[in-house]
C-alpha cells in the first residue's frame, strides 16, 4: 500500500481523531485511574488505594440503594416505552386522516428540553396540582407524587415515559413500514384480523426493532439524572438517587473524585453490557467493517 | 371499518391531549393575573383574569432572550463541527483503504459504549486545564461547552452509511479526471449526502439545544448561560412565584417548536431510526 494514500486517510481522520483523544479517550482512562485513589482526606495529595473504593462502594447502603433505584426506575420504564409506542405506531400507520398531526404533537415533548418538561410536571405534581385534581374526581385519594418515597420514583418515570414516547413511536413507524403489505393480505386470507393480524404478521417482524428499543431505552434508564436533579434532588429520603446523581453528588458536590470515579466505572460496566447486546447483536449490519 | 377507526381517532385524540396538557397547564399559569389565585382548588383552567404582564415581567427580570441567544450559538457551533469532523472522518472508513482501519473503526465504535455520564469527571478537569471556561473569556466559554460534542461515533456512522450508498463508479471516474481525494470528497461527494447531512444536523440541534448536564457544570457566569440552565436557574430562584417561571418556560420553547414545525418532514417522514442519539 503506497503511503501517500494513507496520509490522504489519516488527514480525513485526525480533526475527529483530536476532540475525540482529548474528550473522549483520556477522560476514560482517567476515570479508570481516579478510581484507584483516595481524595477523602486530601484533595490535593490523593494516595493510591487500588480498588479500595470499590470496596467502599460495594459496602455502602447509599450506592447500593442509588443501584436499587436504577434499576427499579428502569423495570418502571421500559416495559411501557418498548410496549405502549408500538402500539401508538400500530394506531397511527393504519389509513387515517390527520395522521401527520398526531404524529407532530405525539413527538412534541421529545423536542422540549427535559428541564421545562421536569418543571412543568413538579407544578402538576403538587399536593394541590392538577393530577391530584383528578385522582379526587375519579373518587382516589390524593397522592404525595414527589414527597413520598413510596410514588417518588414513579413519577420521576413518569416523566421520562412522557418525554419518550413520541421518540420510541417514531423508530416504530419507520419499522412498520418496512413490513410487507403482502403479509398482511395472506393473514386476512387466513382469517386473521385486528389484533391477531398484529400478533401474527406485525411483532414477529419488527422483532429486531423491538429489541433495540428494549436496550436503547434500558441504556438511557440507567443514565437518569436531568428528571431528578430538577424535580427531587434524589430525594425524599435518597427514594430517587440513581448511579449518576451519585456520581454527580460524589464528584461535584463533595469533590470525592475516586469514590464518583470508581462509582462512574460500575455503571460504565452496567451500560457496557446492554450496548454490546446493542451493537454486536442488533445493530450488527450499521457497525460492519 | 368506521366504528374501528372512530376508535383509533378517539384513543389518538387522548393521546394528544396528554402529550400536551404539561405545556398547556404552563401557559394557562403563564396567562393568570395577580388577582387570580394560581393555586385555586379546583383548578381553573381558562385564565379569569387574562394578562401577558407575567411574560414582560419575567423577560425584564431575567435575560431570557440572552439565553435563546446563547443556545443558539452554542447549538450551532456543535452542528457546523459535527457535520465537518463526522464527514471527513465518514469518508476514509467507507471509502479507501489504510493501515490501521479496523482499529480506527473499533475505537470510534467503542465511544458508543461509553456513556458521557461515566466521563464527565475528568473531562470537566481537562476543560479546566485547558482554560475553556467562562471565567477566562466568552470565547472560551463557549469553546468549553462545545467541544466534548463536537463530534461522536452516530454521526460518524450515519454519515458512513451515506457515504457507502455511493456508486463506487462516481468517484472512478474523478479520480481519471485528475482530482485528488480532497477534490473528490468536497466537490463530489459531500455534497451527495445533504439529506443525511440534514438529518444530523436537525438532530444534534436539537440534543444540543435541549442539553443540561454539562452547561449547567461548566458554566459559572450568567451571561453564558444556555435556555436549560437559565429556566432551572429561574425556576429555582423565583419557586415563589410560579406565573414567572411557567411564563418563562413557554418563552423558552417557542425557537424549539417553531425549529420543529418547520422541519417536521425530518422527524415523523420515518427517516428518523439512524439518527439516534447517544
Amino acid at each position: 500500500m503506497d503511503l501517500k494514500k494513507n496520509i490522504g486517510a489519516y488527514l480525513f481522520l485526525l480533526p475527529a481523531f483530536i476532540v475525540l483523544l482529548v474528550f473522549f479517550f483520556i477522560p476514560f482512562f482517567q476515570t479508570i485511574w481516579l478510581s484507584f485513589f483516595n481524595y477523602s482526606e486530601n484533595i490535593y495529595s490523593p494516595n493510591f488505594v487500588f480498588l479500595n473504593n470499590y470496596f467502599e462502594l460495594i459496602k455502602s447502603p447509599l450506592f447500593l440503594k442509588t443501584i436499587f433505584n436504577t434499576f427499579y426506575f428502569l423495570i418502571l420504564c421500559v416495559p411501557f416505552l418498548v410496549i405502549f409506542p408500538l402500539f401508538l405506531a400500530i394506531l397511527i400507520n393504519q389509513n387515517i386522516k390527520c395522521k401527520n398531526i398526531y404524529k407532530i404533537i405525539i413527538y412534541l415533548p421529545v423536542i422540549i428540553s427535559i428541564v421545562v418538561v421536569a418543571i412543568a410536571f413538579k407544578w402538576l405534581y403538587a399536593p394541590n396540582g392538577l393530577l391530584n385534581f383528578f385522582l379526587d374526581k375519579l373518587g382516589f385519594s390524593p397522592i404525595g407524587w414527589l414527597f413520598d418515597p413510596k410514588y417518588s420514583m414513579i413519577s420521576v418515570a413518569l416523566v421520562t415515559i412522557f418525554k419518550g414516547v413520541g421518540y420510541y413511536m417514531m423508530i416504530y413507524l419507520s419499522a412498520l413500514m418496512s413490513v410487507p403489505k403482502e403479509l398482511y393480505e395472506a393473514a386476512e386470507v387466513d382469517g386473521a384480523v385486528g389484533f391477531k393480524k398484529h400478533m401474527l404478521v406485525t411483532i414477529p417482524h419488527i422483532m429486531p426493532m423491538i429489541a433495540l428499543v428494549s436496550t436503547i431505552s434500558s441504556i438511557s434508564a440507567l443514565k437518569v439524572f436531568v428528571e431528578i436533579y430538577v424535580m427531587t434532588k434524589g430525594g425524599p429520603l435518597d427514594s430517587t438517587k440513581t448511579i449518576v446523581y451519585y456520581i454527580y453528588e460524589k464528584a461535584f458536590e463533595n469533590l470525592d473524585l475516586g469514590l464518583a470515579s470508581a462509582g462512574a466505572v460500575i455503571l460504565l460496566l452496567i451500560v457496557m453490557g446492554f450496548s454490546i447486546l446493542n451493537i454486536f447483536v442488533f445493530e450488527k449490519d450499521k457497525y460492519k467493517v | 371499518m368506521k366504528i374501528k377507526n372512530i376508535f383509533t381517532h378517539i384513543v389518538l385524540i387522548l393521546i394528544c391531549i396528554l402529550s400536551l396538557i404539561p405545556f398547556l397547564w404552563l401557559l394557562s399559569t403563564a396567562l393568570k393575573g395577580r388577582s387570580e389565585n394560581i393555586f385555586a382548588y379546583p383548578p381553573v383552567f381558562i385564565p379569569k383574569d387574562f394578562t401577558l404582564d407575567n411574560f414582560k415581567e419575567v423577560l425584564k427580570l431575567v435575560p431570557i432572550i440572552r439565553y435563546v441567544i446563547n443556545s443558539f450559538i452554542v447549538a450551532a457551533s456543535t452542528v457546523v463541527l459535527n457535520v465537518i469532523l463526522s464527514a471527513l472522518a465518514a469518508y476514509p472508513l467507507a471509502r479507501m483503504e489504510f493501515k490501521g482501519k479496523k482499529i480506527a473503526f473499533f475505537a470510534i465504535l467503542a465511544t458508543i459504549m461509553v456513556p458521557f455520564q461515566t466521563i464527565m469527571l475528568p473531562i470537566y478537569i481537562i476543560t479546566l486545564k485547558l482554560h475553556l471556561i467562562d471565567s477566562y473569556s466568552t470565547f472560551a466559554g463557549f469553546l468549553g461547552m462545545v467541544m466534548p460534542f463536537a463530534v461522536n461515533a452516530f454521526g460518524i456512522f450515519l454519515l458512513r452509511q451515506a457515504f457507502l450508498t455511493i456508486p463506487k463508479e462516481i468517484e472512478e471516474s474523478a479520480v481519471i479526471d485528475g482530482c485528488n481525494s480532497f477534490q473528490i470528497f468536497f466537490k463530489l461527494l459531500f455534497p451527495m449526502i445533504k439529506p443525511s447531512v440534514a438529518l444530523l444536523a436537525i438532530f444534534t440541534f436539537i440534543g444540543s439545544w435541549g442539553e443540561f448536564l454539562w452547561p449547567s457544570i461548566v458554566l459559572t457566569n450568567e451571561k453564558l448561560f444556555t435556555l436549560p440552565v437559565g429556566i432551572n436557574n429561574l425556576s429555582s430562584a423565583f419557586s415563589s412565584d410560579y406565573r414567572l417561571v411557567a411564563a418563562g418556560s413557554i418563552v423558552s420553547i417557542i425557537p424549539i417548536v417553531i425549529f420543529f414545525l418547520a422541519l417536521q418532514k425530518y422527524f415523523i417522514s420515518g427517516t428518523t431510526e439512524g439518527a439516534v442519539k447517544g
